[in-house]
């Protein structure tokens, strides 16, 4: 297992380095600077802050230098928000974000796995088609559809919740939350559904009824955990679906999250800005899409022994 | 070898073994009468039909141009008298028109990216799966290591550095969403390329590329269209949330995602501009995830119960 | 050898069972008309060709049939009949008096969950053990089927056994309970011939010392031989012989049961004349023919088989369905 879990660990170098010189090229080779804004710049000066920034050196330098630094862990001085660095704004938007997002993804993965039994236990009543065609709605309706439409209805006529902000208050919170949730929600529903009632056509449900366990005995410890091994799998792509869903969610809601200086980045060609958060947010992704596998691999003896030997 | 000879060779083997009609005339029957009775699919198809028909030529039937601004009517609710039946926005565009020629965008977005993913995909996934070994495991090893990327951040990355054309988008878009067709594709390959006609094929020297193409993608189609159902709507999706970001399609040009985003602007104001685009987007997505969903338990009976 | 139960009300009596299957084409008859019985301490065979329904029959009886499927008739349990019970009465009743050895050994076994909580489950359920008590008698229970150091094996997931060990396993399982009724669906398909005799060995002992009655689903017409007093033939779903396993294997009645013999090699035959067996298919259960199911294939059929053919009985209590024998 940790043989296994080394060599998935190393497996993940290629595709950082491959996102760290996607990132690199790509912005390099953009159009316009960013201190374009600022033509009236004396060329003295231009020259100055283009030393400062390496932007003198040669493409290959200047890649090297950012490939070092991204090592020790280092993303540089924002070109957009003077006297900050990157790594200040990241440690200041990345525990919002989190908060948001962790608190999506168990809410997600706790009620969809929810409604997902109480389909697959009702298959084919009208509770089961009820819930799956909620459930195809909450995949079809985007994000950013969802969310203005939640911040008319609670917020702006019935004045429940915020519209948007941020104050570390569940107030706040719910709606974000809440709308971040809603397509994993409806993904992982229709996930458990499926997968629960394969498990149930199983043989070894068979043997487990035969024993004269009852319903509830023969679900929680026969049927659940094979029913939730795909729902396990499948956090490694939500987590992902998540953190992009949060760009658009944190715009929304005014929320000062990574997602936002991300795009804000991305408006004002604030190139190391942008990198960070991509190289970020790409090397937490592949960290959890790591652990998720693990706690896969845990979960599933077949793949313990396997890799036992 | 010519086409003629090649042809020759091939086809003593398809009419022996009985695979000459390489659609198989029966199991694709059964998959339509198994779609035709699944309801939504049905429904969601005429809906979708619909849809196409109405973006295509409503603009055209609709006095209105899409860039005309009522001046009398700014931000005016949908009603029947003042002939802005959706109402119109906050310059006094009509919100119909602007809807259906955004959406004129939206779907075609999400059918040329599809059919870049599709061709990309289809070729990679069938090479690699119909060479096998080393190559197989090469290309595949690529497809991982691009598969972890946090594609939507590169994305934007893209549309930020080369400006917001729209070819860029159906070019990106697809250029990205080819990965999961290629492993879709490279699994079915290699469980194809062992039965029993390819390799009589083989055995009579059909070159390898023939028997891709005469053989393998044809079984191939009902993966595919399968795939192709789903990965439409993922697309307008991303066109969208590239747009309400935006990040997609310029002035005056304008998506659905560019509209909700507008509307999402003026919406304690004017609510029907975030609707009636939010309406047509999602009818969209949940029809198009109700036709692949029929496809796929048609096309793959083994899901059936 | 078990003469003294002869007289007694029966354990389990079949009585005019019906199975039926929903399917997009029709309803699939796997079922008809079927009754036989079983008292305390017999050990009765069903034997048939793959399809002839002999699973669904013991499905039916203990609820457990797919959800497309339904049964009607009795199945009458020490007065209760099994097919009205709800869920929790039917578990009152499985796996405490009935324990079913199911056909698939390479399926039927959690495998997520160690064999120890499988086995356990069952003794602790049923009969109040707390749980280092049930694991010991779990651990017997596997040493008794032959699963060699169980205390090591008994800590292992499925898929770390063979086929013919999980066999083991599961029969072991079927036995930890000490079961009034046991129903045995093909228990040692996977095994090798030695295994098989030592599991059919040890079923019998189980009937002999707690008086089990056993139900023995086989295509193995030599272990049903070894193990079984009566047999019961089906075919298409219905039972076409039943009578004591000198009766059947000896003095066969019906054309079908013959066939099936023959089917069977023997050293008393010389090899090409051996294996012959039976031409033809059964036919389709969604569309049975009105008459003898059999008659496609019989070789002695005639006109009059296209009537349904009664159940004949002799006065030994061997039954065939077919319109002749009675003379022989
Ligand atoms: N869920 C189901 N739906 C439709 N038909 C079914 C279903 N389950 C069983 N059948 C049909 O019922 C018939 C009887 O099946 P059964 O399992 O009793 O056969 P069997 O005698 O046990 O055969 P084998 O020796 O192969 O185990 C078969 O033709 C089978 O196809
Ligand atoms: S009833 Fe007729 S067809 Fe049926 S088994 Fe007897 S002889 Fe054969
Ligand atoms: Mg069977």
């Amino acid at each position: 297992m940790a043989k296994h879990s080394l060599r998935r660990l190393l497996g993940l170098i290629p595709t950082l380095l491959l996102l760290l010189t996607v990132a690199f090229f790509l912005i390099r080779v953009a159009p316009g600077g960013p201190f374009d804004a600022e033509k009236a710049l004396p060329p003295e000066i231009q020259a100055n802050l283009n030393a400062k920034y390496h932007l003198d050196e040669s493409l290959l330098q200047q890649y090297f230098r950012y490939l070092g630094q991204v090592v020790s862990l280092d993303f540089g001085p924002s070109y957009q928000y003077k006297d900050w660095t990157v790594n200040e704004l990241i440690a200041q938007g990345f525990p919002v974000s989190l908060t948001v997002g962790l608190t999506a993804i168990v809410l997600a993965f706790f009620v969809g796995t929810m409604l997902g039994i109480a389909a697959a236990l009702r298959q084919n009543s009208t509770v089961d088609y009820s819930l799956m065609g909620f459930a195809m709605l909450g995949i079809s309706i985007p994000n950013f559809v969802i969310a203005p439409i939640l911040i008319l209805l609670l917020a702006v006529y019935a004045g429940w919740l915020p519209a948007g902000g941020w104050d570390w208050g569940v107030p706040s919170m719910v709606l974000p939350i809440v709308t971040l949730a809603l397509p994993a929600i409806a993904y992982i529903a229709r996930i458990t559904r499926g997968s629960m009632i394969e498990v149930l056509h199983s043989n070894f449900i068979r043997t487990a009824r035969a024993k004269g366990l009852s319903e509830s005995i023969v679900i929680r410890r026969h049927a659940l955990r094979p029913a939730l091994l795909p729902v396990i799998s499948y956090l490694g792509p939500a987590i992902a679906g998540m953190i992009s869903g949060s760009v658009v969610i944190e715009r929304i809601f005014s929320i000062p999250g990574l997602g936002s200086y991300f795009v804000q980045g991305a408006l004002n060609r604030d190139y190391t800005l942008v990198m960070g958060v991509v190289i970020f947010y790409g090397v937490l992704i592949l960290v959890l899409n790591f652990l998720v596998d693990l706690l896969y691999a845990w979960l599933n003896p077949k793949i313990r022994y396997d890799q036992k030997r | 070898m010519t086409k003629n000879a090649e042809q020759q060779l091939v086809d003593p083997f398809e009419a022996a073994l009985g695979v000459s009609d390489v659609k198989g005339r029966s199991p694709w029957e059964d998959a339509w009468h198994r779609l035709l009775k699944n309801r939504a699919a049905v429904y969601s198809a005429f809906i979708m039909g619909f849809m196409v028909l109405l973006v295509v030529f409503g603009p055209m039937l609709i006095s209105w141009e899409s860039d005309f601004t009522d001046w009398d009517y700014t931000s005016s609710p949908p009603s029947l008298e003042s002939g802005h039946w959706f109402g119109t926005d906050a310059v006094g565009r009509d919100i119909l028109v602007r809807t259906l020629e955004g959406g004129r965008i939206s779907l075609l977005v999400g059918l040329v990216a599809t059919i870049v993913s599709l061709v990309i995909g289809v070729s990679y996934g069938a090479t690699a799966g119909y060479f096998g070994g080393t190559a197989d495991r090469m290309m595949m090893r690529v497809v991982d290591i691009i598969y972890a990327l946090p594609f939507m951040f590169l994305m934007i990355l893209l549309m930020v550095v080369f400006g917001r054309h729209i070819l860029l988008i159906f070019v990106a878009i697809g250029a990205v969403n080819w990965l999961d067709m290629a492993r879709i594709v490279r699994g079915q390959t290699l469980s194809l390329k062992n039965t029993e006609f390819v390799e009589a094929a083989r055995a009579c020297g059909v070159q390898d590329w023939a028997i891709i193409r005469r053989h393998i993608v044809p079984n191939l189609l009902g993966v595919v269209i399968v795939y192709v159902t789903l990965t439409i709507p993922q697309v307008i999706l991303i066109e969208s949330f590239l747009s309400f970001l935006g990040l997609g399609v310029q002035e005056p040009m304008s998506s659905w995602g560019a509209l909700v985003s507008d509307g999402a602007q003026d919406m304690e104001s004017a609510p029907w501009t975030l609707i009636v685009p939010s309406v047509f987007l999602t009818v969209t997505l949940y029809c198009f995830n109700y036709i692949g969903d029929g496809l796929r338990d048609a096309l793959d009976p083994k899901d059936r119960l | 050898m078990k003469s003294s139960t002869k007289s007694q009300a029966p354990l389990l009596e079949i009585k005019d069972l019906n199975v039926g299957f929903d399917t997009p084409e029709g309803e699939v008859h796997a079922v008809n008309n079927l009754n036989f019985s079983i008292k305390a301490g017999d050990t009765l065979a069903i034997v048939g060709e793959s399809g002839a329904g002999k699973t669904q029959t013991v499905m039916a009886a203990l609820g457990l049939l797919a959800e497309n499927g339904h049964a009607s008739g009795q199945a009458i349990f020490k007065g209760n009949d099994l097919l009205q019970m709800s869920a929790a009465e039917l578990n009152r009743h499985r796996g405490r008096e009935i324990a079913m050895i199911f056909q698939d050994p390479m399926t039927s076994l959690n495998p997520y969950l160690r064999i120890d909580k499988q086995m356990i489950e069952v003794v602790m359920h049923h009969q109040g053990l707390n749980k280092n008590q049930a694991r010991e008698h779990a651990v017997e229970m596997l040493r008794a089927v032959r699963i060699p150091d169980p205390e090591r094996r008994i800590r292992q997931y499925p898929h770390e056994f063979s086929g013919g060990m999980r066999q083991r396993v599961i029969v072991a399982m079927g036995l930890l309970c000490e079961p009034d009724l046991l129903i045995a669906d093909e228990p040692t398909t996977a095994l090798d011939v030695t295994v098989q005799g030592q599991i059919s060995h040890l079923m019998g002992a189980l009937r002999d010392n707690s008086n089990t009655a056993i139900i023995l689903i086989s295509h193995n017409l030599g272990v049903v031989a070894g193990l079984c007093e009566r047999v019961l033939v089906m075919y298409a779903g219905e039972a076409v012989e039943c009578g004591s396993v000198e009766q059947v294997y000896y003095d066969p009645r019906h054309p079908y049961t013959r066939g099936l013999l023959e089917s069977v090699p023997r050293l008393d035959r010389p090899e090409e004349q051996g294996l012959n067996s039976i031409p033809g298919n059964p036919p389709n259960l969604l569309t049975l023919p009105a008459g003898c199911k059999f008659r496609d294939r019989c070789p002695e059929a005639s006109d009059a088989c296209r009537e349904k053919p009664p159940m004949q009985l002799d006065d030994q209590r061997h039954a065939w369905r077919c319109i002749l024998g009675g003379d022989t």
